[in-house]
């Protein structure tokens, strides 16, 4: 079943709004993304109702208010085929999914000479934990390198896997929308003997996720670029990873028994979600996957990857020469994150420009500073569609691209 | 709302495309500083000699948007051939004319500048054009990156 943007964008109300009488062209969900009436009504309803702190009350509130967030886990965790719920952790946000893995997974696991594997198209959120772990801990960073398509180079992969001891790696690019081949890099990671994490970031909310099909160990997504709200993310694990994994934050919540001896740490998931968690953003965030599976994963991939091959078409056909769009040239290939260079054009003036047409776009390094090293750019001008998006909003960004020309024109 | 037209005036424009002063001096015996704005990725590298008290040359390298470039270009022609005394003044002036709307809008400001149309006060000239700056906040971190770096600069000793 096809995907009707019209009656999509009517349930999302930020993009009814108007400013200086033109319509809003959101084109910065890869940054973030706008969200539907039924995920705020979803918080809301939460607040107004059902408000109290979890595992721990015994009136009424609080039993709802926990129902509410292992609810909310159960839902998350049927939408990514985890075998049980309590494979999902909550999280922060993505960051701080990778930040756990490294710490409490790497800290555990990782001495002198050991080995990790990341690529050069990394989000900083999956190259820093690392640097921190590699300066405290003397550990080895191998980088996978990317071709000239903007393709991860894998032909070196086993010789770079060979002794490592985890494979950590971006399921789609933040900047370039490259796919990335996550089933065939984690069965030589496993033949290699390495465990494999995915930065799920920007694949989940685009194309959905089986956890079982994708062969990863740990994965991390965040719940803002996927219709949810901030300030909730995901980890997650295999049972018996997480099992064997020490927790990461220590306080309440996390813990079974604490005398002044020490401690003892609580079952999965809990044990690795210290302090008060987040209700209404999980609340929120099963809302955002109810309705993304009302619409279909498959439907909102193939709206996609139709209207991001309209948006290479149309930018080409309009700028020529102009305009050098990274990463693959085959919609099939990317997600709908277009990152470009506009001749002689800077990017934090071509996202001026457009945003006198209210396009809203990102200018800048993305986080992927290793990345746009290899690039040659100090910073791209990235246009990130999603399910709301139409033609429409591209023919607007090429018209204001064409317009930034003009001005800037040599 | 303000226009394009009040950030992008033509004498900026050919500022960028045309910048003057662009290069690099050898350091040392040149002062030299870099500037970094790591939100944007925008650099400036600024190298100067000075003879008697007078910057007698002064090359602007790097690269970023149109506003750090022509700001920088336009600060090097306001201050070569002036005195280290007259450049700070310079400095100071420009550095008060973006900080106006930083003050209308809470921002912090170095407790030492200066307020408009005060004593210290020069004449700005061509550098006036960037007085349009200040309606598109989040562009004076552009504006001001080449004349932070030329303090360092200044105050480099080779």
């Amino acid at each position: 079943m096809s995907l009707d943007v019209s009656s999509v964008r009517a349930d999302f109300p930020i993009l009814a709004r108007r400013i200086n009488d033109k319509p809003l062209r959101y084109l910065d969900s890869a940054n973030t993304s706008q969200k539907p009436q039924a995920v705020i009504d979803a918080m809301t309803t939460y607040y107004e109702h059902t408000n109290a702190n979890v595992h721990r009350g015994s009136y009424q509130l609080a039993v709802e208010a926990t129902d509410a967030l292992e609810g909310a886990r159960a839902r998350i965790a049927a939408f990514i085929g985890a075998e049980a719920a309590h494979e999902v952790i909550f999280t922060k946000n993505a960051t701080e999914s990778m930040n756990l893995v490294a710490n409490a997974w790497g800290r555990a696991n990782l001495g002198p000479g050991d080995a990790v594997v990341i690529s050069e198209m990394e989000h900083h959120a999956n190259i820093v934990p690392w640097h921190m772990l590699a300066a405290e801990r003397d550990i080895e960073l191998r980088w996978i390198p990317i071709d000239e398509h903007g393709q991860l180079d894998l032909h070196d992969l086993d010789r770079l896997l060979d002794g490592a001891r985890l494979l950590s790696i971006t399921g789609m690019s933040n900047v370039l929308g490259t796919i990335t081949p996550v089933r065939t890099m984690a069965d030589a990671a496993h033949r290699a003997g390495a465990m494999v994490a995915v930065d799920a970031s920007q694949l989940v909310p685009h194309c959905g996720i089986d956890v079982q099909a994708l062969g990863a160990d740990l994965v991390a997504f965040t719940g803002h670029k996927m219709l949810g709200p901030m300030g909730i993310g995901v980890l997650w694990g295999r049972t018996e990873l997480l099992d064997a994994t020490p927790p990461f934050l220590g306080g309440g919540e996390m813990i079974l028994d604490v005398s002044k001896d020490g401690f003892t740490t609580n079952e999965l998931p809990w044990k690795f979600e210290a302090g008060t968690p987040m209700v209404a953003d999980a609340v929120g965030l099963a809302a955002a996957v109810d309705y993304l599976e009302g619409i279909g994963m498959a439907a909102v991939r193939e709206h996609e990857v139709a209207l991001t091959g309209y948006a290479l078409r149309a930018l080409t056909d309009r700028l020529g020469d102009a305009i050098d769009i990274h990463g693959p040239s085959e919609p099939a290939a990317r997600g709908g994150v277009i990152s470009f260079a506009l001749t002689d054009v800077h990017p934090h003036d071509v996202a001026q420009v457009l945003d006198q047409d209210n396009i809203c776009v990102r200018a800048g390094h993305h986080c992927a500073k290793p990345l746009m090293r290899v690039l040659g750019v100090p910073a791209t001008t990235r246009a990130s569609l999603y399910l709301y998006n139409d033609e429409t909003d591209i023919d607007a960004l090429a018209d204001g691209l064409a317009g930034a020309l003009d001005l800037f024109a040599l | 709302m303000p226009g394009l037209e009040d950030l992008y005036r033509e004498i900026i424009l050919d500022h960028y495309r045309n910048p003057r002063n662009r290069g690099e001096l050898e350091s040392p015996p040149a002062r030299r500083a870099e500037g970094f704005n790591p939100l944007c990725g925008d650099e400036i590298v600024v190298t100067l000699t000075v003879d008697d008290d007078v910057i007698s040359d002064v090359k602007i390298g790097g690269q970023g948007c149109s506003i750090s470039q022509s700001s920088a270009s336009m600060m090097s022609a306001a201050v070569l051939g002036r005195s280290l005394d007259e450049a700070r003044q310079v400095i100071r002036s420009f550095k008060a004319m973006m900080s106006i709307h930083e003050h209308e809008l809470g921002g912090e400001a170095d407790s030492d500048e200066v307020e408009p149309g005060g004593d210290d006060n020069v004449p700005l000239g061509d550098l006036e054009a960037l007085r349009g700056v200040v309606k598109f906040p989040v562009r004076i971190k552009c504006a001001t990156l080449g004349w932070n770096t030329l303090e360092q600069a200044i105050d480099d000793t080779p």
